[in-house]
């Protein structure tokens, strides 16, 4: 029952890090954002503190954006996508285990990449520890989020830049929490685990909310 | 059934028991691959239905009991050709059915009795478009089902591929198995069916349909 759930995370992750693939394309994405902020910002140290994170957030979310429209895609051209729907397995699924294997290629390495980055914008360790578990956990939601805009603009030839537009409006609630907790872990008064408490929230809504909306769309994309 | 707010065809109705092949001709741009996607699944009719008697799983939707082997390959450039295989056969559910049997097969025999076990460990990329052709048809042959919806299925293929293909296809039908060709080549088959259908000078597409088998 669940070998084909395996096998299928299996491939996609595969296809993501092998030559070709778009596994370090979002992470190259992420470096080079977020090291030419403080040459745009300015040598004001403070300055680049408080703004940190936030940078850290929206280079993420682009970066994520980078790939997503690869996600079905590259799927429709080689008419995989049709005998995924065709497998007989819940399309919800499908989609699911296909954004957690992207997510593993694509957004975890981003995390990974964030408290290295991190020091280039001068974080305290307590903001980079909370930027890097917030984005942790907020990351999936964009995925998951993004799946939607993926498998909307599924055969349109050029739908990225489309499919970005469909996409950022849904994510700014997650951005808003993401950057609010790791803000929240650095000045006092304000308690970190309301934020962060809600950004986890957001993240499991999503992961209910995409697949669902994604697979209805793909049903509809074979036309 | 409606294609882009077109309609296609109307009024199409047939029925093909085990065994038999049915085959679609007629002009290019006439429907067939849209017949073809309709009992895939793929596309929704306009208005009736699809029905398949005698099924094990009734919850199981006609689509799941068949094989889609269209123009495209389906195959992953960046993965070999056994890492491609061994995927749809896990992923893909297979249909057993009552008056259906077949011989499964393993990947790598699959590979084999198709004539490109040598390219097992290759990535898919390297493949020639028949080699392509024949890695994708292998895939119908690790996951039993009973229906095949075949569009175009002898291109690509030399001659030496196209027999042994015909082959496959009669033991599917002597199996049980049902296929449906869309093609404009002959097909050597032993029980056919045919359904030709036509353009009209009206939008409306009538068909004619002759039996010979």
């Amino acid at each position: 029952m669940t070998g084909w759930v395996g096998s299928l995370f299996a491939r996609e992750l595969r296809i993501a890090v092998r030559v070709g693939g778009s596994g370090m394309i979002g992470v190259l994405f992420f470096l080079a954002v977020v090291s030419v902020i403080p040459f745009g910002v300015g040598p004001d140290l403070n300055l680049l503190a408080r703004i940190g994170p936030a940078f850290l957030w929206i280079g993420a979310l682009l970066a994520t954006l980078l790939g997503l429209d690869r996600l079905f895609q590259a799927d429709r051209d080689d008419g995989a996508l049709d005998l995924l729907l065709m497998a007989g397995r819940p399309l919800e699924l499908v989609v699911l285990v296909k954004c957690l294997a992207h997510w593993m290629a694509t957004g975890l390495p981003l995390v990974v990449a964030a408290p290295v980055l991190a020091i280039f914008l001068n974080l305290s360790p307590t903001a980079i520890g909370a930027v890097t578990l917030t984005l942790l956990v907020g990351t999936p939601a964009l995925t998951l989020i993004g799946a939607i805009g993926a498998s909307l603009t599924v055969t349109l030839r050029r739908g990225g830049l489309l499919m970005a537009v469909l996409v950022i409006p849904l994510t700014i609630p997650i951005l808003i929490f993401g950057v609010s907790a790791a803000d929240a872990a650095v000045t006092d008064p304000v308690p970190f685990l309301t934020p962060f408490l809600i950004l986890c929230a957001l993240t499991l809504i999503s992961a209910v909310v995409g697949p669902i909306a994604s697979a209805m769309a793909l049903r509809f994309s074979s036309d | 059934m409606d294609r882009g707010g077109r309609r296609v065809f109307a009024g199409l109705t047939f029925s093909v028991s085990a065994g038999t092949a049915l085959i679609v001709t007629g002009p290019n741009g006439v429907g067939k691959s849209s017949l073809l996607r309709t009992l895939a699944g793929l596309v929704a009719p306009a208005e009736g239905d699809l029905n398949l008697e005698g099924a094990s799983q009734p919850d199981m939707a006609v689509h799941e009991h068949a094989h889609y082997f269209g123009h495209q390959d389906a195959l992953k450039p960046a993965l070999t050709a056994l890492e491609n295989l061994t995927f749809w056969q896990s992923f893909s559910a297979p249909a057993p059915s009552p008056g259906f049997k077949s011989a499964v097969m393993k990947p790598v025999q699959a590979l084999e009795f198709l004539g490109i076990g040598h390219t097992a460990r290759l990535p898919a990329a390297y493949l020639s478009a028949g080699q392509r052709r024949r890695l994708s048809l292998a895939r119908l042959l690790i996951t039993p089902r009973p229906l095949w919806l075949m569009d175009e299925p002898t291109s690509a293929l030399d001659t030496a591929s196209e027999a042994r293909l015909l082959d496959l296809m009669n033991n599917h039908l002597s199996g049980g198995g049902i296929i449906i060709a869309a093609t404009h080549s002959p097909l050597n088959l032993s029980t056919i069916v045919r359904l030709h259908l036509e353009t009209a000078p009206e939008p409306m597409a009538p068909l004619s349909q002759e039996r010979d088998a």
